[in-house]
């Protein structure tokens, strides 16, 4: 996979320090599993963590503590430790987490002209969704009021600023007005994230927006 | 299955006891001058966990636990546990880190990074009561005997950064610690560091890519 959009240094740094909204955790999760390059600057920003944990001043424990630790790890199961996540298909584990399985599992919604959507349930300050676009249809023409991200894991799609194919992600903030169009051939499935809700231009998506809880 | 093969290693495991009296003797051993920074330099904590994990050593964990709980309680207490919470936290994330020893990779991280990312999610677990999506682990795992020369250098980085962190004019290491205790909203925070990351970055894709190359 030779990935070309990446993932902004805020936001891995962001995810390093643990203060993205889970919807968001689960874009930069999904991209950094298909990306070795936004892995490895992951593992450099969870350094700067260690590296103050390290030089961190000290909280003393309590006496009694070592001895507390010592009964609460006699005290797990082998039954309690999660088994590694599973890839399944185009989903990388953590997707697939939140799907319970590959493509077949997902439950669909169309939105019409063959564009179909499905909402995960992520905590509320964002939401996460999956696209299904036919080669050649144009998803929905919309601005942005917050911050969306929209990962690609089959086929591609092109927009005013770019084409974007498999593993790649693309941020868009409020400036950016834009019309993804998939590419002819395969079924172009991204993975999205916003932390508002969209605003569609055209009339009908609008109408039907808050049905969709996007 | 990796499991397993290390279940039975541990039946004629040799004396851990005499390794960690060894590991022991480096905590010991002392820089002249700095005592403080000395203790941080030479204790091998990489080898410590090691030893929990192979054979479940007990001594080797209460080390590590008197060095990294009274750490890990007080950074929760800064991204605003209580005490007792705090507390209670720093324990769980030590017995995470008996419980995950296994998952432990000391060629890509140091031991405080790990604790690190541990406290993180117990916070955002504890404090957030959020959920927290993990990227896929790597299929190849921890090597069983990661290369000794990387696993010093994943080690230093942490030395190296601190060094770093602690000379950044005081603004600038302010906003990074505020980013790190959950003081700022994601759009708040500011990536440009001013600490050398390039390198470590560089280090860990090097050893994915060669690690990938030797997978297929
Ligand atoms: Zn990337």
């Amino acid at each position: 996979m030779s990935i070309r959009h990446h993932l902004t240094d805020q936001l891995v740094m962001a995810y390093a320090a643990g203060e993205l909204p889970e919807a968001f955790n689960l874009v930069v999760a999904t991209h950094v599993s298909l990306c070795d390059e936004c892995r490895a600057r992951l593992a450099s920003f969870e350094a700067v963590g260690g590296a103050m944990l390290e030089s961190e001043d000290v909280a003393a424990m309590s006496d009694d503590s070592l001895a507390a630790c010592m009964d609460r790890i006699s005290g797990l199961s082998q039954a309690t430790a999660r088994r590694p996540l599973k890839r399944a298909g185009i989903f990388p584990a953590p997707l697939a987490d939140y799907i319970g399985g590959g493509v077949s599992k997902v439950k669909w919604r169309n939105l019409g002209m063959g564009v179909k959507q499905a909402i995960l349930p992520t905590g509320k300050d964002a939401s996460a969704r999956l696209l299904y676009i036919p080669g050649g249809q144009a998803v929905p023409d919309h601005g942005h009021r917050g911050l969306e991200l929209t990962l690609v894991l089959q086929g591609a799609f092109r927009d005013e600023t770019d084409r974007f194919g498999p593993g790649d992600i693309e941020i868009a903030d409020e400036a950016m007005q834009h019309t993804p169009v998939a590419e002819e051939g395969e079924v172009c499935i991204c993975l999205a994230a916003t932390d508002a809700p969209l605003k569609f231009n055209a009339i009908i998506p609008r109408l039907a927006q808050p049905f969709l809880r996007i | 299955m990796m499991f397993d093969a290390r279940q039975a290693e541990k039946t004629d495991a040799p004396s851990s006891a005499q390794q960690y009296a060894a590991l022991e003797q480096r905590v010991s051993v002392r820089k002249e001058g700095s005592a403080v920074q000395a203790d941080q330099v030479e204790t091998d904590w990489a080898a410590l966990v090691l030893l929990v994990r192979d054979h479940q050593d007990k001594a080797a964990f209460a080390a590590l636990f008197r060095h990294f709980a009274p750490r890990v309680k007080a950074f929760l207490m800064k991204s605003g546990a209580d005490a007792t919470t705090a507390e209670e936290c720093a324990q769980d994330v030590m017995a995470t880190l008996w419980q995950k020893a296994h998952l432990f990779d000391p060629a890509r991280a140091s031991v405080a990074t790990w604790v690190f990312t541990i406290a993180r999610n117990r916070r955002i677990d504890a404090l957030r009561k959020a959920r927290r999506p993990e990227p896929e682990e790597l299929p190849w795992g921890p090597e069983p005997e990661p290369d000794q020369a990387e696993v010093m250098e994943a080690q230093q980085d942490t030395e190296r950064l601190g060094t770093a962190l602690a000379q950044l004019p005081e603004k600038q290491r302010a906003l990074i610690e505020r980013a790190f205790y959950g003081d700022l909203s994601h759009s708040e925070i500011a990536a440009e560091t001013g600490l050398p990351l390039g390198t470590i970055k560089s280090r860990i894709r090097l050893a994915l890519e060669r690690l990938r190359q030797q997978m297929s």
